[in-house]
Formats: structure tokens, sequence, C-alpha cells
């Protein structure tokens, strides 16, 4: 397989996109998918709670150190960054904020890049920050695979633009196409 | 970005000159350090790095002060101190001398918290609390207990989250940009220096706090302090992680019954389940 995970980095009106993309996942989709969207503190499970109730397939909060598996959806905990090893597990880390963020998108795809490297897709959806930007340029330089939701149709355009003007998105596409980008993975 | 071979030759060189052992950090987040380290003191390659660190002492001292650093804040995780106000407080209270060791207290925002509750519960002044941290810059900072007055407003918040009797402000005194802790919460703290990663048991507690401290340890490492929470215990000792952290990279998972599963609070059994 031409991939061996997909991160998707969001923020403003995550929660309907993200839905819309995961909805329409089975079960037995192969490839983890590892996502940051950023959330308040307080909030603890309900992101994982609600999508669970909507979804087939397995959605869960990151577990400290814990082994990264396909078929499952997986959800940064409010509060703390989120980082990939080189030995496919996970860990957590409570250093500073980064673009005013913890979880932080950038964090997440800057260590999913020295992961995966080619074998990575990277999706930016709407949000209202830059958080994710660095990232994606990480994620080329690593030769992995990057997508932009169109700003003409996100909810909150600033996210993907700034990703789109680092020059390092290679498809900037509808909620729609994305969603059949992703779905497509299970059949290659 | 430094490989993970790169980052290992590092740490070794580090540890076979001074002691200092971060082999067994988690990687990702030390290389991520590393890499913070370089790019605001300026230094363009991993062997430039390597060779400024083993031969200049003073650059390796405030490396060891960056790497080694944590964020916190006071009353991180409301329902936590709630928690333990309500769930272990009353157990503590019934010792006529109680003993805290909060490991990795970091800046001390976490030690001036727990003071805050024995306080309330009117345990503070037959408490003794030992703050022991990797970092000294960090440690001197929690010792002056000064902190930034715009923080203030959060930690309120988190106070009254947390259950909180009083009003926070009465805990500091602010100047200027700064809230000074009131000396009332220092009295009973002992700061020191302790290194989770090579030494060894100091006292007995009945309370043991290292939240989010593990998180930046390997498996094997995580392994090692929980063994050496265990022998800092003493029977019935209640043991509290951080939120996303558990026993369950330890040998002595089996020796802790729950208090609070989603607080992460644990607490010794009297005798041991197996022999080890």
């Amino acid at each position: 397989m031409k991939y061996e995970a997909v991160v998707i980095g969001t923020s403003a009106g995550g929660l309907y996109v993200l839905t819309a993309i995961l909805e329409a996942l089975p079960a037995t989709f192969p490839l983890p998918i590892i996502i940051v969207q950023h959330r308040s503190k307080d909030e603890r499970t309900l992101l994982e709670e609600v999508l669970s109730q909507k979804c087939k397939i397995h959605i869960k909060q990151v577990d400290e150190k814990e082994i990264i598996k396909g078929g499952t959806v997986y959800f940064a905990p409010p509060d703390y960054h989120l980082l990939i090893e080189q030995d496919r597990t996970f860990s957590l880390s409570c250093d500073e904020r980064v673009n005013y963020s913890r979880p932080s998108i950038d964090v997440l795809f800057e260590t999913a890049a020295y992961t995966y490297k080619d074998k990575l897709l990277a999706i930016i959806l709407t949000g209202a920050n830059q958080d994710g930007a660095n990232g994606i340029r990480t994620i080329r330089k690593m030769h992995g695979t990057t997508i932009a939701q169109d700003p003409a149709n996100a909810l909150y355009p600033a996210m993907p633009k700034a990703a789109i003007a680092t020059g390092c998105v290679q498809n900037i596409l509808s909620l729609e196409h994305i969603k059949n980008f992703v779905l497509g993975l299970y059949t290659v | 970005m430094i490989t993970s071979a790169e980052l290992q030759e590092l740490l070794t060189s580090i540890r076979n000159n001074y002691g200092y052992d971060f082999t067994e950090y988690a990687e990702a987040s030390a290389a991520r350090r590393v890499q913070h380290y370089m790019r605001t003191n300026r230094v363009n390659s991993i062997q430039e790095l390597s060779k400024s660190l083993l031969t200049d002492e003073n650059a390796f001292a405030q490396f060891v002060l960056e790497f080694t650093v944590n964020v916190t804040e006071m009353f991180r995780d409301p329902t936590f101190y709630k928690s333990l106000r309500e769930n272990v407080l009353k157990h503590l209270a019934t010792y006529p001398v109680i003993k805290i060791w909060i490991a990795g207290c970091s800046t001390g925002e976490e030690v001036y918290s727990t003071a805050i509750l024995l306080k309330e519960e009117g345990l503070l002044d037959r408490s003794v609390i030992y703050a022991t941290d990797i970092n000294q810059r960090a440690l001197q900072t929690a010792k002056d207990g000064i902190y930034r007055m715009d923080l203030m407003k959060a930690y309120t918040s988190n106070y009254q989250k947390a259950g909180g009797k009083n009003s926070f402000s009465d805990y500091y005194t602010a100047k200027y940009d700064s809230a000074m802790v009131d000396k009332s919460l220092k009295q009973n703290v002992v700061f020191s220096i302790h290194n989770l990663a090579v030494d060894s048991s100091f006292n007995e507690f009945q309370l043991i706090l290292c939240r989010n401290v593990l998180i930046y340890f390997n498996q094997k490492l995580q392994n090692r302090v929980i063994n050496l929470f265990y022998d800092s215990l003493s029977p019935f000792g209640f043991l509290a992680l951080g939120s996303k952290e558990s026993l369950l990279f330890s040998d002595k998972q089996k020796e802790f019954t729950d208090i609070d599963k989603r607080e992460k609070i644990y607490r010794k059994k009297i005798k041991p389940a197996t022999k080890t």
C-alpha cells in the first residue's frame, strides 16, 4: 500500500468536516487516522463520544505509549501535544503551546513526517489560525502527500490558506473530494 | 531533524561525560527539545552541538536547564484536585505527620496548589512537602514562588473548579506584574534536587504526586520510577499521576488499587500480591 498513515489537522469548524469524512469510512479501513482537533481542555472525551456514535470505524483518544494500529481513528487528548515515535507508538507532552495551541498540529505533523516519510498522507481542514503550515512543509520535505481543504468552501479558511501559502500543498480539494480521496485508499 | 541514532549517540555521550542519563527519555519529545535548544542557541549541526556540550560545562548546564524544564500551572486539571481533596486528604488526616513527595515539581505551581488544599483542610501545619526536580533553575523559581500576574485569572478559575473554599487572591500578593505566593504556603516545603532516572528513595511518604513527568520517559524508565515510588510509599500510601499516565507499563501494577481511575489516583496495597 502506498500509505502507512493519515494525519489530519483542524480547528474551528472541524467537527462538521471530520464527521463527514469519518462517517464514510468502513470499520475495516486499513490505515490509522491520527487527528489533532483544537479543543477545550475541559472537554475531556466529548469529541470521541460524539463521533463514536456516528461512525463505524473505531474512534478513540490516544493513550500514552499506545501502539498505532490500522482501522482506528486516534484523537490527540486536550491539553497535550501528540507525537509519533519511530517505533510507531504515540507519546504525549505538556511542552509549551505551539501556535498558541496544545495539542498543536505542527507537532503531530512534524513528528509524523520523520516517522512515515513518503508513506504519509496529511490533510489540513477548516480552522481560524495558522497551525499546521510548518508541519505541511516538513511533510513535503520528507516526500509525504499533502491535501488542504479548498478555502473557498471551508467554514474558516485561514488554516488551509496558511498551509497553501507554504507552497507545499499538492492538492486543494473540496470536502466531498477529500472524503472520496480517503475512501479511495480503502481499495488501493 | 536529528535521527534516532544521532539522538542516542548524543545522549549516551552526555551520560558518559556528566552522569546525566537521558537515554531512556521518550525520543520524539527529546528530539524536539534538542532541536529547540539548537535553534535558540544558534547551533547548526548535531556534531557542533555534541562538541559544544562535551567540551563546555557552561553550555552543558544551560542545555540541561532547557532540556528538562516542564510546563505546568496551578490546579492544572481542577477535577484532579477536587478528587484529591475528597478521596485522599481524609485518609492523610489520620497521620500525626503527613509526608508528601512532589516528584518533578518543576516551577512549583503544583506544590502550592497542594499546600492550599492542605491548608483548607487544616492539615498544612502537620505536613511536610518534599518538592524535587532535576532542574536547578525551575527549582529556584519554585522556591521563590513568584509567578506572572496575568496567569492568576486562569489559576483562579482552576482553583474554583477544584472546589476551593476561599478567594484565590488570599494566597498571593500582587506586585506590579508578579504574584508572590503567601509565606504560609512555603513554611513546610523542602525543595531539593532529585533525578528520577538515577537517584534512589530518600524517605517514606503517605502521598506521592508525579504528574506529567512519566510521559517524557520510555516504558523502561517509567517502570523504574514506579518502582522507586512503590519503595518510597508507606503501606496504604497514595500515588497520583497525570491524567494520561498510568501504571500500565509497570511490574508493580498489581500492587496498587484504584482510588480514582479517571484522575489516576492509586493506593499501595499493604502486602505484595506476589513475591518479587
